[in-house]
Order: C-alpha cells, then structure tokens, then sequence
C-alpha cells in the first residue's frame, strides 16, 4: 500500500509547495514586522506537522501498549522520527524570526520551553528505541503517549502564560490575504508529513520482515 | 558528628541553590522600565536593524533542506534493507534447494 501512497501524496505536496512561493510573495507585508513576518508561513506548519505527527505517534503507541499490534509500533517509530524533524524545523525558523522581531535568538519563555522539551521527549524516544534493548518498544510506547499529553499544553501555553510569543488564537481570525498563504503552506506540510510517513513505514515494514528472514534462516 | 555535618552541608547548599534560581528567575522576569523602555521596529534607526530578506531565505533554506536531506536518509536507509532482504532471501532459497538437487 506504502509503495502507491508515497508518489500521489509526494507529488500532491510538491504542487502545493510550487504554488506556496507564489502565495507568501504576493501577500501583504504585517505591519509591525515586515518582511521577516512571511517566516510564519513555514513556521506555523512545521509545528502543525509535527503536532499530527505526534498524535499519529501517541495514538499508535496506545494501540500498540493495549493491543500488541506490531503495525502500530511500526507506525509510532516512524512518526516520532517526523516529529523530530519537523519539531527541528519550528525550532530553527524560530529564532531566525526572532531575532529580528524581538530582538533575541531565544527567549525562556512557556512556549518555547515547552517546545524544547517536547523535542528532548521525542529525541529520547528514537534513542531509546535505538539502544533501549528488550521491552523498550513498551517503555518507549508509555513515551509516545507522554508526548502526545503534552501537546495540548504547548498549544495553549501563549494564552496562560503572556510572553513575547504571539498568541495562537489569531490564527483563525487571520484577515483573508495572510490566511490564504498560511493555510496553503499548512496542507502542504500535512501532504509532505503524510508522504514521508508513509515512506519510513515502508523502511520499518523491509526491516520487519528482514528480522523474520533472519530468523527464519536461524531456525533451519 | 557526621550526619550533623552532612545535613549543615546539604542545608547550605539547598539555601545557596535558592538564592541562585532567586536571581535567574529575578533576571527572567522582564522589570516595569524594561518594558516601558519597548521601542517598535519602525521605530528603530535603519543602522540597527537586521535585514529580513537573509533571515527569510535562511529559513525557508533550512526548512528545504531539512525535508530533502531526511527524505534522501530514508531513501539511503531503504535501499540498505532491501539489498539485505534481498541477500538474505536468495540465501534461503539456495538453502531450499540444495536438498532438492542432493
């Protein structure tokens, strides 16, 4: 299934991202911060991504902790992976938009506290389950959830907590020429971090069935 | 004697570590005249502020370059695995067929 999903979804996020340029150049300049400002319709959908990527993960460790399908373990591996790359990707656009807008690459604020932590929480899953041995895809798996818990308390933390990072809640209210170009980019990334998916599941499926060979040949 | 002296150690180093977070978390918090003091950016002479075209392309770069290289680490990967089913599966089948000929 893996091996016809990848092109469709790989080539549908390549048209989106032809046509993103197009939008986030012809949209107007914000008017505090200017040009820089355009940073957010790349910013704004990694974190997006990397969220859908971290519920894929939380939903299939839970699948995989109370009904032992090794399909969903797959599936959570090769999400956790995706969220570290696209949680990367939001915590490199950050500081570049940062630095201009405030003034300072970093600030220790609730959001980007929390954004770091859930990127070491997801990093630490791919290391354990690189070197975690026997019974660390449970353990691993108990991670996965822990993950996924966390994300509704990044989301909000710009409404509990006022710092310098611009609310979420402005999102939906986004006037029709920045919103154009966000929610394009927003469904490119969700096509790019479906297309990737179903790709490293496909890597995790050959490695799967290599282990059963492997053992097959054991036996004999 | 000891114990008496490990608490009074550990006692003082809990009273130092609080006054060390007491001043991190006193510098963390932005005071009333820092924030008053906030200029906007339209506001700030053209010598100090930062060009937003270098950072805007770094970022979009980044983000390119992000994606590419992990999808190129996949392919690599899926590649290395196939070789070895491959291998692995044509040993399996000369093993099967070696009684078979025998």
């Amino acid at each position: 299934m893996h091996r016809r999903l990848f092109p469709v979804l790989s080539g549908l996020s390549l048209c989106f991202f032809l046509v993103a340029p197009v939008l986030i150049v012809g949209a107007p300049y914000e008017s505090t911060m200017g040009l820089v400002q355009k940073i957010f319709y790349f910013h704004f959908p990694a974190w997006m991504a990397m969220f859908l990527a971290i519920f894929i993960l939380g939903i299939s460790s839970g699948v995989y902790l109370f009904r032992r399908k090794p399909a969903a373990d797959r599936l959570a591996v090769a999400a956790a992976e995706l969220a570290v790359v696209f949680g990367l990707m939001g915590l490199i656009t950050g500081p570049l938009w940062g630095i201009k807008a405030w003034g300072v690459w970093w600030q220790w604020d609730a959001r980007l506290t929390m954004a770091v932590v859930l990127e070491l929480i997801l990093v630490a899953y791919l290391l354990l389950r690189q070197y975690g041995g026997a019974g660390s895809d449970r353990l691993a798996a108990g991670l996965g959830l822990f993950a996924m818990a966390n994300v509704p308390f990044l989301y909000i933390s710009t409404e509990i907590w006022r710092t310098v990072h611009p609310r979420t809640s402005v999102v939906p209210t986004l006037p029709v020429d920045f919103g154009v170009p966000l929610w394009w980019s927003l469904v490119g990334f969700i096509v790019l971090c479906l297309a990737l998916l179903s790709l490293r599941c496909r890597l995790e499926e050959q490695r799967a069935m290599l282990d059963q060979l492997y053992l097959a040949v054991e036996e004999e | 004697m000891c114990e008496k002296r490990r608490f009074s150690v550990v006692g003082l180093g809990l009273v130092v570590l609080l006054l060390i977070s007491g001043d991190i978390l006193g510098a963390a918090q932005p005071t009333e005249a820092a924030q008053d003091g906030f200029v906007p950016m339209g506001e700030i002479p053209p010598e100090d502020q930062l060009p937003a075209a270098p950072l805007l392309v770094a970022a979009y770069a980044i983000v390119w370059a992000l994606a590419i290289g992990y999808l190129w680490t996949i392919w690599r990967r899926l590649a290395e695995v196939e070789k070895e089913l491959a291998d692995v599966a044509r040993r399996v089948e000369e093993r099967e067929s070696v009684p078979e000929n025998g």
